[in-house]
């Protein structure tokens, strides 16, 4: 990721503007992560109510992470989607082959959009359903200034695993063509083991300890603990290095396979 | 004075949308890497689903007093109703793409009611994956179940009249396309809302949201009413036996207003070209 | 089911269609509503068998008129009638007797073979098996199209996939053909394989056809009439010969002398441009070439001489010009 930070700032500039142009539609995924948050608040207060301490979260803790699940299911992408699609969209026409010759790097370039979208995702569709959680259903808040900056940090990285991830799942086109089929099966991991579906602290066993230590724990668990204020002290270090720790491995991976990719291009002329 | 148009039945027409989605299965399997790694997907989706809920019993005896084998004839027959309707009609939810891109427009041109064509567009097979998932999960649960002839017919009933109620719920909360393009993510809520809900025993939401769900957007009559039947529980919220034989009356009338209000949206369209 | 045959086959009488639009107003807050009126006091109508050329700028009101004779939109106001049938009343039963070829977007499956989408579209209008083939079996022969018949429909070119579009909206013998841009992004080659084909079409079987285009060639190629639309409203409508009169259009008489020489001056027409031994005379479209010619000849030593028709693109600026 060489190039001017200038330069990658207004690219995420131009991709924040161009999400915030879709008024209507925002406020129409508003509501409805809103409708889904509350119909997951009635199942979880269920489930909390048959066992109080299910997997060391009480009913508030619960009722919190629906709202946070809410809030940053569009800021990290879970369905897929964002940026990454125009991607893939250019790599079905062959339009990549310009990106690939431009002097900045293609995964800089992409993520910066990215990180754009992302942050106009969270101030719209993250903070209301968490003003709304926190109104209707009196969700917790972070209880310290660490815990909340350290929060902050960690959607952060959320956003920068969800994309290579996303990156990675989109390059799949250069050789298949088609993201799909591919994105699809890559949407159906990310929403089981991110704990969107269900907290992974419930999750048993080795399952637990597998799902724990995925990249997809990066997207919510790991962040809503943060908010929860599970994670204190160095433990708060380790989960924030553990989202890093990721981070940088498949960003390294993007970059590899962006150099398999223009090798392919330059090889096949697209 | 043209000659009175020759009227087509309904089996024309279900034969015709037969014929186009036919064609898109053949369509769809031109690309086998993506058709199959769609269908492996989406049954994932819906198997992972279904773990999740198994994993969410591993803490649990019951939900809101409803055991494990309960919950599933719940999401069972939840799950094969949608998609039985997001197999049929999946494409409905795309029209405001349709209107976009003019091929709405190339669609009115043919002599084909447009519904038709809408819904047999794009036909695909890729919700097999949910459909047998679904249909594995619901035959699991029925084993359970204590069957009489009668439970039989409110059982098979359940299944048609539910995917009726979701037909209904996509073609009609579709049509908000018509009007504007940009806020099609308010119809999920209600269709994919719906679906959600209807996975888990009704009676773990307070008794408003129970009388939304069966008066407004009546998923209730999907699954919960006549499993209370098939399981031989009395409603816990006290309401009469008889919503638990109405499933095919509200599957009608959901599919009823549906249609009204699509004749609605296409007379809206053809009359402000937007 | 024929029309009455003394009705015209597509009847317009003052036909309107206004939109409401919202419009961002700088400095104002909300939007604007106001009524734009996109068809006014349209009238016009075509008999069977008909060419007829629609043409006008973007935005003309080219588009909201075919949509009206689809039955796709209802006007505000006037009467449209297709073939005896109000097209937004029986859209459907109208479709089956009007074939609709929309520029580049086709209705043709991508991925399958040109054939599987001819198969669909005889059961769609119900066509009987014998008609189908025969039809089938003219247009791929007129068309050119029976190599590509077991070809996706994706690895067909252009002008091939543009042949099977326009095929695919002949099969079920239309009374009616509304061509909106049918040449566009086709080499010279194929457009004039379309044209050709188009005229044969016309003359078998008396189609009609109703063409909108920005291709004047076509125009000329096929059309006997043309109707201009500008700013919603018919400005001209006759035979192609009146618009150049009409527009003060004039022909260009192409001269390559011997040697060179200063600008020729004969009566009745004038040099327009000088370029070495050739000369560009430019004289009236409806006048005669032929005193020109022997003007021209008795008083210079002429190598070679053509004549060069009225660029109709000019003459229709001259029309909106004075329209708008």
């Amino acid at each position: 990721m060489t190039g001017g930070g200038t330069l990658h700032l207004a690219v995420a500039t131009r991709a924040f503007r161009r999400y915030s142009t879709y008024r209507a539609a925002t406020l129409a995924g508003i509501f409805t992560n809103s409708v889904f948050g509350v119909i997951y608040s009635y199942v979880y207060l269920a489930l909390w109510r048959a066992n109080e301490t299910a997997g060391g979260y009480d009913a508030q803790d619960a009722v919190t992470y629906v709202w946070l699940g809410q809030a940053l299911l569009m800021t990290i992408a879970l369905w897929g989607g964002g940026t990454t699609d125009d991607l893939a969209e250019r790599i079905r026409t062959g339009d990549v082959a310009i990106d690939l010759y431009r002097p900045v790097g293609l995964v800089g370039w992409y993520l910066a959009s990215d990180l754009g979208r992302a942050a106009y995702h969270l101030l719209t569709r993250g903070l209301a359903p968490t003003v709304i959680g926190f109104v209707v259903f009196g969700i917790a808040l972070p209880d310290s200034p660490v815990a909340a900056a350290a929060f902050a940090v960690s959607v952060v990285l959320a956003v920068v695993v969800s994309f290579t991830i996303r990156f990675l799942v989109a390059s799949t086109a250069f050789w298949l063509l088609d993201q799909s089929g591919v994105k699809v099966m890559s949407g159906a991991f990310a929403i089981f083991f991110s704990g969107m579906m269900l907290p992974l602290v419930l999750f048993p066993g080795w399952l637990g300890t597998v799902a724990n230590g995925l990249p997809w724990a990066s997207y919510l668990q790991v962040p809503a603990d943060i908010w929860l204020g599970k994670h204190l002290g160095a433990d708060l270090l380790v989960a924030l290095g553990f989202q890093l720790g990721w981070a940088v491995l498949l960003l390294a991976a993007c970059r590899g396979v962006v150099r398999l990719a223009t090798r392919k291009v330059v090889v096949q002329g697209g | 004075m043209a000659d009175a148009p020759s009227v087509a039945s309904p089996a024309q027409h279900l034969r015709t949308y037969g014929q186009i989605a036919w064609l898109w299965i053949r369509a769809a399997w031109q690309y086998p890497t993506s058709f199959v790694l769609l269908a492996v997907g989406n049954g994932l989706i819906t198997g992972l689903d279904f773990v999740g809920l198994w994993i969410m019993f591993a803490h649990l005896r019951d939900l809101a007093g409803f055991s494990l084998h309960e919950v599933a004839l719940l999401y069972g027959s939840a799950s094969l109703a949608l998609a039985l309707a997001d197999t049929a009609i999946g494409s409905v939810e795309r029209i405001g793409t349709y209107i976009r891109t003019g091929r709405l427009d190339q669609m009115m041109t043919k002599p084909v009611p447009l519904l038709v064509q809408v819904c047999a567009d794009q036909f695909t097979l890729r919700r097999l994956g949910r459909l047998t998932q679904a249909a594995v999960v619901f035959g699991w649960a029925c084993s359970f179940v204590d069957w009489t002839p009668l439970r039989v017919v409110v059982a098979v009933s359940m299944l048609l009249s539910g995917a009726l109620v979701f037909f209904g719920l996509f073609v009609g909360f579709s049509c908000i396309q018509f009007w504007t393009t940009d806020a099609t993510e308010f119809a999920n809520a209600f269709t994919y809302g719906g679906a959600t809900v209807t996975q888990y025993p009704l009676s773990i939401f307070p008794r408003e949201v129970l009388v939304g769900l069966t008066f407004v957007v009546p998923v209730a009559f999907v699954n919960w009413y006549p499993c209370l039947y098939l399981l031989g529980r009395t409603d816990p919220f006290g309401l009469p036996q008889a919503l638990q034989f109405a499933s095919p009356v509200a599957g009608a009338l959901t599919m009823g207003a549906a249609l009204l209000v699509w004749r609605t949206g296409v007379r809206h369209y053809t009359s402000t070209g937007s | 089911m024929a029309a009455d045959p003394s009705q015209p086959l597509i009847d317009v009488r003052d036909l309107e269609r206004t939109f409401d639009v919202r419009r961002r107003v700088e400095g104002r807050r909300g939007r604007l509503r106001e009524s734009v009126r996109a068809v006014h006091d349209l009238t016009f109508s075509v008999d069977a068998g008909e060419m007829v050329g629609y043409i006008g700028p973007n935005g003309a009101g080219k588009s909201t008129t075919i949509k009206m004779l689809t039955g796709i939109l209802v006007p505000t106001g006037g009467r449209v009638s297709v073939a005896g049938l109000d097209p937004s009343r029986d859209r459907v039963p109208l479709a089956r007797r009007i074939g609709v070829v929309f520029g580049q977007r086709s209705t043709l499956w991508w991925d399958l073979p040109l054939r599987d989408s001819f198969d669909l579209l005889q059961k769609m209008y119900r066509i009987a098996p014998a008609r189908y083939r025969e039809n089938l079996d003219r247009f791929v022969d007129l068309l050119d199209l029976g190599a590509q018949l077991d070809t996706p429909v994706r690895q067909l070119s252009l002008g091939q996939r543009m042949r099977g579009d326009i095929t695919a909206a002949l099969l079920h013998d239309p009374e009616v053909l509304y061509l909106d841009e049918p040449t566009i992004g086709l080499d010279v080659v194929s457009k004039g394989r379309l044209r050709e084909f188009l005229r044969a079409l016309n003359a078998e079987r008396g189609t009609t056809l109703l063409l909108t285009t920005h291709d004047l060639q076509d125009i000329e190629a096929l059309c006997d009439r043309v109707i201009v639309i500008d700013h919603g409203t018919s400005v001209y409508d006759g035979s192609l010969a009146g618009l150049h009169a009409e527009g003060g259009s004039s022909r260009t008489l192409v001269v390559d002398l011997v040697d060179e020489a200063p600008p020729i001056v004969v009566p009745g027409a004038s040099v327009r441009r000088v370029e070495g031994p050739r000369q560009w005379l430019s004289f009236p479209a409806d006048a005669s070439a032929a005193p020109v010619v022997a003007a021209v000849a008795a008083a210079y030593d002429v190598a070679d001489l053509s004549i060069q028709e009225p660029d109709i693109e000019d003459v229709i600026r001259e029309l909106y010009s004075r329209g708008g």
